[in-house]
């Protein structure tokens, strides 16, 4: 099959799947390879077998119930914001006609060795356990600052200027402790290091908003997941591509890159030679042509059988563990899931613990979410080098995405989408509503 | 609130070698119409069509393969609680009933146990007024075998003359149990708390449990 196409992607994570889909909707003539027989690259969903053959390769996996495909165990845990750009993106290009949506039954913090929800609202501010009765105060007064703003209306602005103060000016004009800013800026604002202090407040302003507004749309937590995991998203825009003339090739290794001079050319198979004149790939496709970020991720798979202590007995929750509380330098994540988001058989619960390595004994940086989930039936770790492209792809038509941080949501992630769609069409993305043709009528509720 | 006979979604999946007619029988079903030369399947690969059976609406969510099946695996999600499938051959095209048994096999493996399956063998109408017989190449024996063996329904079409089209999507609705259909598996047990992501208010969200787990 030697052919000519407009654009070829490799590996099908869920940056190259999401371009894939935008690039084939607007048009483009897409080729879209996997070296592996199955979608999504890093952030597959594995069942069990993969798994453990991943992780333990020699050794036995515990007697567990149910059948292998009953697991499903993302390798990069992360959570949709429910008001957040992955979310529009889905709901834009109607790929959330394929995946089946929950929420995430809280969003919890660690305060002062034990933990508690986090409040998104001054009725919660009020009723938290994680302040004393003056900090309360304190904290609603914050949060009113924050709904209220309005850029047009100055009064609203109590004196600050989101553009020049830092943000630790705004939390000081509200007398703010320094665990309550740790809980701000690393369970709301989603900092993963306190460099947000010392910039300026809007940024931090915007992302507390966003997850205000991503709680206040379905109401327990700003978060939401797949069912049967974040493997399921790569194969939805993976569909979208494919329905507008996209070609999918899995289990295809890459034989030969061919260049003309220094310009990407095209790509050699078992299946012939396809040319492009740019290639969109993930880090391990282009070794040569990618630098180390210098951080490395630890991840830990947990499988448990009871809920989280101390959650009420949520099915699924978020657990952040700002780096201050523990005398670290990133913060720690926990997510944990149950058979109601259909990612492992009824009675298991999974947690996954992630965090940036700082030191030689990284397994041992996990205990303090170690001690919060009780116990483990096994645990599986992996640790993951970060890389970024060393160059933007405008000389040789290589773009090349970033490897998905420690974060515990997909914000990095769409950030990544959008710059390297910026950077491969010229122009910024602008997502317009896939229009439903006749025969295509509505469903759930499209208009 | 109450809403009489609500109607119960059924998702059904396509699978066939390429140019076997799925999307010509889908077209047909939906919109009884067909095209004589229709592109490969690119576009539309998602439709959905309401069918009365007696008492009952079944809303038929139908997903076309979109060619992903054509140098790769299907997605798992493709499978992934689909209710109903038709496994769609050409009656003149001996290559394609070969296919169609492969995908009856990986139905078997990848999707839920309680699946209706139809066997389906289609472009009846170029055997129809062939005397000797010379187009047909897969006899209808052949079909029924195939369809008994693994316990599928049967049916030979033409999307071009609407022949046997309607019959295979009243017959897999008649076979579809009632408790099954809209909440295959797990989904039976934990329906509740599905939130749709395309409403903006977030009624559909929440699911009642007023909740505060602190
Ligand atoms: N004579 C006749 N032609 C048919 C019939 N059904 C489909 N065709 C023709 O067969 C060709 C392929 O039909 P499609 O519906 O596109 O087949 P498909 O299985 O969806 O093909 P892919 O999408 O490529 O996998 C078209 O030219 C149709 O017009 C039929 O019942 N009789
Ligand atoms: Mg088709």
């Amino acid at each position: 099959m030697d052919e000519n196409y407009d654009v070829i992607v490799l590996g099908t994570g869920l940056t190259e799947c999401i371009l894939s889909g935008l690039l084939s909707v607007e048009g483009k003539k897409v080729l879209h390879i996997d070296r592996q027989d199955f979608y999504g690259g890093e952030s597959a969903s594995l069942n069990l077998s993969q798994l453990y053959s991943k992780f333990k390769p020699s050794a036995q996996k515990p007697d567990l119930k149910g059948r292998d495909r009953d697991w499903c165990v993302d390798l990069i845990p992360k959570f949709l914001m429910a008001n957040g750009e992955l979310t529009n993106i889905l709901v834009h290009t109607n790929v959330t006609r394929y995946i089946e949506f929950k929420q995430i039954g809280g969003s919890y913090v660690y305060r002062n060795g034990r933990i508690a929800k986090v409040p998104s609202n001054e009725v919660e501010a009020i009723k938290s356990s994680l302040m004393g009765i003056f900090e309360k105060r304190r904290m609603k007064g914050f949060l009113e600052f924050i709904s209220k703003y309005d850029e047009n209306v100055p009064s609203t602005h109590q004196g600050l200027n989101l553009d020049s103060n830092t943000m630790n000016e705004v939390y000081n004009k509200f007398g703010l402790e320094n665990g309550t800013k740790d809980f701000i800026g690393h369970a709301m604002a989603l900092w993963s290091t306190d460099d947000y202090l010392n910039e300026v407040a809007r940024p931090t302003y915007e992302r507390i908003l966003l997850y205000v507004q991503s709680v206040a749309k379905y109401g327990k937590s700003p978060y939401i997941y797949p069912l049967y995991g974040l493997g399921e998203l790569p194969q939805g825009f993976a569909r979208l591509s494919a329905i507008y003339g996209g070609t999918y090739m899995l289990d295809t290794p890459i034989d030969e890159v061919l260049y003309e001079g220094d310009k990407f050319a095209g790509v050699k198979t078992k299946e012939g030679t396809a040319k492009a004149p740019i290639v969109i790939a993930d880090p391990t496709y282009f070794p040569e042509k990618v630098k180390k970020t210098g951080s490395k991720v630890i991840r830990a798979m947990c499988i448990m059988d009871h809920p989280l202590p101390g959650t009420n007995d949520l099915d699924s929750v978020q657990i952040i563990i700002p780096q201050n509380q523990v005398g670290r330098k990133h913060d720690i994540y926990i997510a944990v899931l149950s058979d109601v988001h259909c990612v492992v058989p009824k009675g298991y619960y999974l947690a996954i613990v992630s965090t940036i390595i700082e030191t030689d004994t990284p397994h041992v940086e996990l205990e303090p979410a170690f001690k919060l989930l009780g116990n483990r039936l096994d645990t599986l770790m992996g640790i993951a080098e970060l890389y970024e492209p060393a160059s933007d792809g405008a000389s040789d038509g290589v773009y090349i995405s970033k490897s998905y941080d420690a974060t515990s949501h997909f914000e990095s992630t769409t950030d990544d989408v959008k710059d390297l769609y910026f950077r491969i069409t010229g122009k910024p993305l602008v997502l317009k509503k896939r229009s439903n043709s006749e025969e295509d009528e509505g469903l759930n509720g499209l208009e | 609130m109450s809403f009489p006979n609500p109607a119960t979604s059924v998702k059904l999946v396509l699978l066939g070698e390429a140019a076997v007619g799925k999307s010509s029988l889908v077209l047909r079903f939906v919109s009884n119409d067909f095209q004589e030369n229709k592109e490969p399947t690119i576009g539309a690969a998602f439709l959905t069509q309401k069918c009365t059976i007696g008492e009952r609406t079944i809303k038929y969510e139908i997903w076309d393969t979109a060619g992903q099946e054509r140098f790769a695996l299907l997605a798992p999600m493709y499978y992934r609680n689909a209710q109903a499938a038709l496994v769609v051959y050409d009656i003149t095209k001996p290559a394609s009933f070969i296919k169609a048994r492969h995908w009856v096999k990986e139905l078997h493996e990848q999707a839920s146990k309680d699946i209706t399956i139809a066997l389906v063998g289609n472009k009846f109408d170029l055997v129809e007024d062939d005397e000797e017989d010379s187009l047909r190449k897969v006899s209808v024996e052949e079909g029924q075998n195939l369809a008994e063996e693994e316990g599928l329904l049967f049916f030979e079409t033409s999307a071009k003359t609407s022949y046997n089209v309607n019959e295979v999507f009243i017959g897999i609705g008649s076979k579809i149990p009632d408790s099954s259909a809209n909440q295959p598996e797990a989904i039976r047990e934990n329906n509740q708390g599905r939130i749709d992501l395309t409403s903006n208010n977030a009624s559909g969200g929440s699911s009642g449990s007023g909740d505060c787990a602190c």
